[in-house]
């Protein structure tokens, strides 16, 4: 017995098998591989199965961490995987995407002597095998209740909105104003760290249990909010992300080979640019790429462009190190693909050529100052200490704010002073009656798991009124 | 998927007419307003202006130059085919208020975009003198069209071949010098736009233009339309495609235009070959 014990503890946290870096950066297939049934049950047995889990706490939707875990580790996956749906439809694209590292892995009392258990990556191996091999039984729909719901933008919040509340037996139709479902999922984060087959399925699987999800529908264009009211639904839900790009308004921003991130990933994912001439949509491939901002999404643009065959990918970013807010795991795939970081460095000016292409940077050095407000010290700029860097392509990647499309045509709906629409923070109720909203619409730009909450508070909030009223 | 019930060609085929099936988008589109279209499942997003629409037969009607690789392979289209994507109305509909004399400028198959907004600027009931001009009298669209949508109508070719020899901007000039014009519609090609606007700025007088960048989402999401108009940086898919023409950066707009010409030229040629093979 003891002799058992002794064992387990010293199994260390299986690594995830990845393509090599060399290779990885010159295509766009998935980079980590994935996990043997072997592997996952040996990483599941790291877990001590704790009475009061940290890990739980850590998931922002409270998926029963050590239960699932308990069924990977008895091999029975297709519980696993039931028990994961209870709180998250979406567990192939978590298990990817989650920061896992700030929430359940975070958490895990593992992690407090060595490398908390993998959680994430069990989470995908669920998922994932459930996918091929489909065993578990799917979730029950509840009988036909009449009521017809509209879910505007089908990112994770939305999708999270229609699975919900179709297995509870009211009539969903997704919205979507581009011409393919999925929202950041599709049209932001490159195939190579989330194929977009998973989230096609995904999608087909709400389709299957009668969900209808209408492409090209730009609300407030095509149809506006009240015109869905008059069709005959009884509640709508707004999921429609933080998708208005946000620039440096410094000089020289609109040469030819400067794009906002959301262009360039656009371009790139949803129009499957790096597949030129296959597909339509041409993309510039840069020679030299500077990817301001240090986020996931400056990441995804910096990889990418290593990808489309750029010769150096750099990453400048205002603050240190210690302040990226990027997931860690990408932080590292892009270091090791050959990504260089330029730290406490202000972007000043482009420069262009004579037709008008990008052709420079100029860049500010910055040291950290006294600690402001949050805490955090400041960076300020180091008189004189201006540098050029050769650039024929930068992305900007330093944010992004609320589209004012939808909300300046709905008349009834509260907005804070960003722009982002006011929604109860226990049921995503909206100023509007009748309408609900969730996800980076309200809250800025998070994060997918933070979305699916939202959109799952709100599912169970627009089903009580649904059946008992406002 | 949105089916093809017309197809026409113009200008010597180098100019294509469709009227599509798209009952939504028909019922709210509005004078000056776009749609973007994408055919196959491999195409491009294209924006296009609604030259026309009916509402009762749900209809909206496109006419565009084939350019390049997608605008062939919307010309290669077939009555009863389908686009595959059809996404609007998209941009801010053309103020169309009542303020006299107003003359209307157009080039090229900017004619296509103007004669909506010039019916509109009509029915409204001012007095509207429109120019339109082309290379040549068989490149010219819309001649009819733009007659009873017009109280008076000129045409100009380059080369002579039918109307006033030479440019629109000859026509503009004389009717500036002889009118009280209190508003210009110039659309057509960056140039001659561009050309317009020098011209209305001497006789100060308010030009609209409709301007055409690139574009991808016709949303405001990606910024790849922005535009610098009296300094200021906006999204010509949401703020426009309409702007005060004496505030518009039309170099910028010109050079941002060029900003794919070798993928683009690349694209094309593979599929002029492969419809040639
Ligand atoms: C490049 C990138 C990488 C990221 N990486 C991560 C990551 O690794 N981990 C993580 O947790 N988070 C990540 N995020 C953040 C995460 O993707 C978002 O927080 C999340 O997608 C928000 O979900 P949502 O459902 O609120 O909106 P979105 O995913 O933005 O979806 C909104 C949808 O609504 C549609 N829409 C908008 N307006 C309308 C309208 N008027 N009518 C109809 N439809 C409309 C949009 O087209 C879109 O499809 C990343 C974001 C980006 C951009
Ligand atoms: C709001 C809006 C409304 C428009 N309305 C019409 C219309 O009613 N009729 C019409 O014929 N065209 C219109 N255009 C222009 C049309 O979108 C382009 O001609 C088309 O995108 C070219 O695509 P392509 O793949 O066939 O050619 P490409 O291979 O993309 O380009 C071929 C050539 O055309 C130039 N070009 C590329 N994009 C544009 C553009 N957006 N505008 C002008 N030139 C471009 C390129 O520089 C290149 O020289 C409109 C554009 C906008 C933004
Ligand atoms: S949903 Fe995200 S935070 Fe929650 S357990 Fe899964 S990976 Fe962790
Ligand atoms: S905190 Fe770690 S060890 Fe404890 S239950 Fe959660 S995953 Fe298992
Ligand atoms: S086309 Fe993307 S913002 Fe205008």
């Amino acid at each position: 017995m003891t002799d058992k014990k002794v064992k387990k503890e010293k199994v260390a946290r299986q690594p995830m098998p990845e393509q090599e870096p060399a290779v990885r950066a010159k295509n766009f297939e998935e980079v980590p591989l994935g996990q043997s049934l072997e592997t996952a049950i040996l990483e599941a047995s790291r877990c001590i199965q704790c009475k009061k889990p940290g890990c739980v706490e850590g998931c922002p939707v409270g998926v029963d961490i050590p239960g699932f875990i308990k069924f990977i580790q008895e091999g029975k996956i297709s519980n696993a995987i039931s028990k994961i749906w209870e709180k998250n439809s979406l567990p192939a694209v978590c298990g990817r995407v989650c920061p896992q590292e700030m929430q359940c892995e975070g958490k895990c009392i593992v992690g407090k002597k060595g490398d908390p258990v993998a959680i994430g990556n069990l989470e995908r191996f669920a998922a994932d095998y459930e996918r091929k091999n489909k065993t578990a039984a799917k979730p029950k729909k509840a009988a036909a209740t009449g009521k017809k719901v509209a879910v505007v933008g089908s990112g994770p919040s939305g999708l999270t909105v229609a699975s919900d509340l179709i297995l509870k037996g009211h009539e969903v139709t997704v919205f979507e104003a581009f011409h393919k479902p999925g929202g950041v999922l599709v049209y932001g984060i490159p195939e190579f760290r989330l194929p977009k087959d998973i989230v096609f399925a995904e999608v087909a699987g709400l389709e299957a249990l009668g969900a209808r999800v209408e492409c090209n529908a730009v609300i407030g264009r095509t149809l506006t909010l009240d015109e869905l009211f008059e069709k005959g639904y009884d509640a709508i839900y707004l999921g429609v992300g933080a998708g208005l790009p946000t620039f440096l308004n410094i000089p020289g921003e609109n040469f030819t080979g400067v794009f906002s991130a959301n262009e360039y990933l656009t371009r790139s994912n949803l129009m499957k640019a790096y597949l030129f001439p296959e597909y339509d949509t041409p993309i510039i491939k840069g020679k030299n790429v500077i990817t301001l901002g240090a986020g996931n999404v400056a990441m995804d643009s910096a990889r990418t462009a290593l990808r489309l065959g750029a010769e150096t990918s750099r990453i400048v970013y205002r603050r240190s190190r210690a302040e990226v807010p990027a997931r860690g795991a990408e932080v590292h795939h892009a270091e090791e693909e050959g990504v260089e970081f330029f730290f406490l460095t202000s972007p000043v000016k482009f420069s262009g050529d004579e037709n008008g292409r990008l052709s420079g940077m100029t860049g500010l050095k910055m040291e950290l100052g006294e600690p402001d407000a949050s805490g955090r010290r400041r960076p300020v700029p180091i008189e004189g200490s201006e540098f050029d860097l050769e650039c024929d392509l930068a992305i900007i990647a330093v944010g992004a704010g609320p589209n004012p499309l939808l909300t300046k045509s709905t008349e009834g709906l509260e907005l804070n002073k960003w722009g982002y629409i006011v929604a109860d923070e226990e049921n995503g109720k909206t100023t509007k009656k009748g309408v609900w909203a969730g996800g980076d619409i309200v809250t800025g730009s998070a994060t997918v798991i933070l979305a699916m909450g939202a959109g799952r508070q709100a599912a169970d909030s627009m089903h009580q009124y649904l059946t008992l009223g406002w | 998927m949105f089916k093809i019930i017309k197809r026409q060609e113009m200008a010597e085929g180098t100019v294509v007419l469709n009227e599509i099936e798209a009952p939504l988008i028909a019922r709210k589109a509005k004078p000056g307003q776009f749609v973007i279209l994408k055919a196959t499942e491999t195409g491009e997003r294209i924006p296009l202006t609604m030259a026309d629409t009916d509402p009762g037969k749900g209809t909206i009607t496109i006419i565009y130059m084939v350019v390049g690789k997608s605008t062939a392979i919307f010309r290669d289209l077939k009555v009863g085919d389908s686009f595959m994507d059809v996404i609007g109305p998209l941009g801010a509909p053309t103020h169309l208020d009542k303020v006299g004399k107003v003359i209307c400028v157009g080039g090229g198959t900017g004619v296509a975009v103007l004669h909506p907004i010039t019916r509109g600027l009509k029915e409204v009931g001012n007095d509207v003198t429109s120019i339109i001009g082309s290379r040549n009298k068989g490149l010219l669209i819309l001649e009819d069209e733009m007659k009873s949508a017009s109280t008076r109508l000129h045409v100009c070719t380059d080369d002579g071949s039918y109307g006033h020899h030479g440019f629109v901007t000859d026509i503009l000039k004389e009717t500036l010098e002889k009118e009280d014009i209190k508003l210009v519609v110039g659309i057509g090609p960056v140039p001659m736009m561009k050309a317009v606007c020098n011209m209305t700025k001497e006789y100060k007088v308010k030009t609209l233009v409709s301007l055409n960048p690139i574009m991808i989402d016709g949303t405001g999401m990606c910024g790849g339309c922005r535009v610098s108009v009296g300094g200021e940086t906006k999204f010509a898919c949401v703020d426009g495609p309409e702007f005060d023409g004496h505030k518009v950066d039309f170099d910028e707009l010109m050079l941002r235009l060029r900003a794919y010409t070798i993928e683009e030229k690349e694209s094309y040629d593979e599929y002029c070959n492969l419809q040639k093979a």
